[in-house]
């Protein structure tokens, strides 16, 4: 009621046969868990498509939403003059996708970067993206001495990405 | 205990976020962008932390029963959706200047998302149900099998394919950012868990007085001269 109330010491509580709940609240719960991660959803859950298996899909990939991860090829990547068209390829090494994508990229789009573009394969086997991600690695470096004018090497590996406006 | 463990938190807290912003070199390719790792790794390491205490102490509210347990349980729940919520936040800051994109429905994110709901729908059951006893009994069940979900946010990014990257270790890290990292899991650490020693304090006291001594029988007559 008031503030000068003291509150009583929280009582035990009485009925606290309850551990056959517990053991069953962990059974389910192991059990769910044992369904997950043994009973495929792992094959069947896949978030991209590698390039060797967008290649394997043939005709399939035609039309159809896919994404495609992989890693940007060397040496692939091209620019048009209006900076508005965007070409590279992705490759898991063994097969290559070109890719066709419009505007620009984020910044931290490289060669041999990882990325994962969502669009659908066209008949002439280029892969029209409509949303480019790029997906980094877990390293965190600081610059090594050595590498003192990085500003260069950044500036270099953005090469061909600038558009023509800046 | 509680006030202590903030004021730790706090300290640690503000200095490893000196480290990070003022003493950390910027990263090789990512510039100042990567500095927030400092806070969204910590994060992370405590949502899935916190989650992990309150399931322990959801076990031990059923099978030792004692209302510590269940008020432990209440302030744990809730820290760990604060951290859920702050992760993906972070994480879509984050997201936009290196992935270019603020979200996308990949491994990670998606089981991350409902962890962030399933504490969410915890918490909204208890706060739905009136009966301490069942409240305690119903929730803690409820978080035993949500907390399936924690193993499944950390392994995702081995077991699928993902946008989000794999776990850095101190291998993948240099060292000047390990520290700042360090720093600010303890303090996250901290002071989550001198907040949630608090708050259980709170659910305490909310649980005694909901339980409270039966009131004095009234007086004879009373009932009719209400009426």
């Amino acid at each position: 009621m008031t503030d000068t109330v003291r509150l009583p010491a929280p009582p035990v509580r009485r009925n606290n046969n309850k551990r056959w709940l517990a053991v069953l609240a962990l059974v389910v719960a192991v059990a769910g868990f044992g369904l997950l991660t043994a009973g495929g959803i792992g094959e069947n859950l896949v978030y991209y498509w590698g390039p060797s298996d967008v290649r394997n899909a043939g005709d399939q990939a035609v039309g159809a939403t896919i994404r495609l991860g992989g890693q940007v090829a060397k040496g692939s990547i091209r620019q048009s003059a209006e900076g508005s068209l965007l070409e590279f390829s992705v490759t898991d090494g063994k097969a290559v996708v070109p890719v066709r994508s419009t505007g620009v990229p984020p910044q931290m789009f490289r060669e041999d970067i990882g990325v994962v573009v969502e669009g659908t394969m066209t008949k002439d086997g280029v892969f029209e993206c409509k949303r480019l991600m790029v997906s980094h690695g877990n390293e965190y470096r600081a610059p090594v001495d050595s590498e003192t004018p990085d500003m260069e090497k950044l500036i270099k590996s953005t090469e061909g990405l600038k558009s023509s406006g800046d | 205990m509680g006030f202590l463990l903030v004021a730790v938190g706090v300290v640690l807290l503000l200095s490893g976020s000196w480290y990070g912003l003022f003493v950390s070199p910027q990263e090789r390719y990512m510039g100042d962008v990567q500095r927030i790792m400092y806070v969204h790794v910590p994060t992370a390491w405590n949502a899935l932390l916190l989650f992990t205490f309150a399931m322990g102490c959801a076990l031990m509210s059923l099978w030792r029963g004692g209302w510590g347990w269940d008020a432990h349980h209440e302030a744990l729940l809730e820290g760990a959706a604060v951290l859920s919520a702050l992760l993906c936040v972070q994480g879509a800051i984050w997201a936009r200047p290196t992935w270019g994109v603020w979200w996308d429905w990949d491994p990670r994110l998606t089981t991350t998302a409902v962890m962030f709901l399933a504490l969410l729908g915890i918490l909204a059951l208890r706060s739905a149900v009136d009966d301490p006893e069942k409240r305690a009994t119903w929730s803690a069940v409820a978080t035993i099998i949500a907390f399936v979900d924690v193993p499944i946010v950390y392994f995702s990014v081995r077991w699928w394919n993902s946008l989000h990257q794999m776990q850095s270790s101190p291998e993948t890290v240099s060292a000047p950012f390990i520290v700042p990292l360090r720093l600010n899991a303890f303090g996250v650490l901290a002071l989550m868990g001198g907040l949630a020693l608090l708050r259980a304090r709170v659910a305490a006291r909310r649980t005694a007085r909901e339980l409270g001594p039966a009131l004095e029988p009234l007086p004879a007559g009373a009932l009719v001269e209400a009426r």
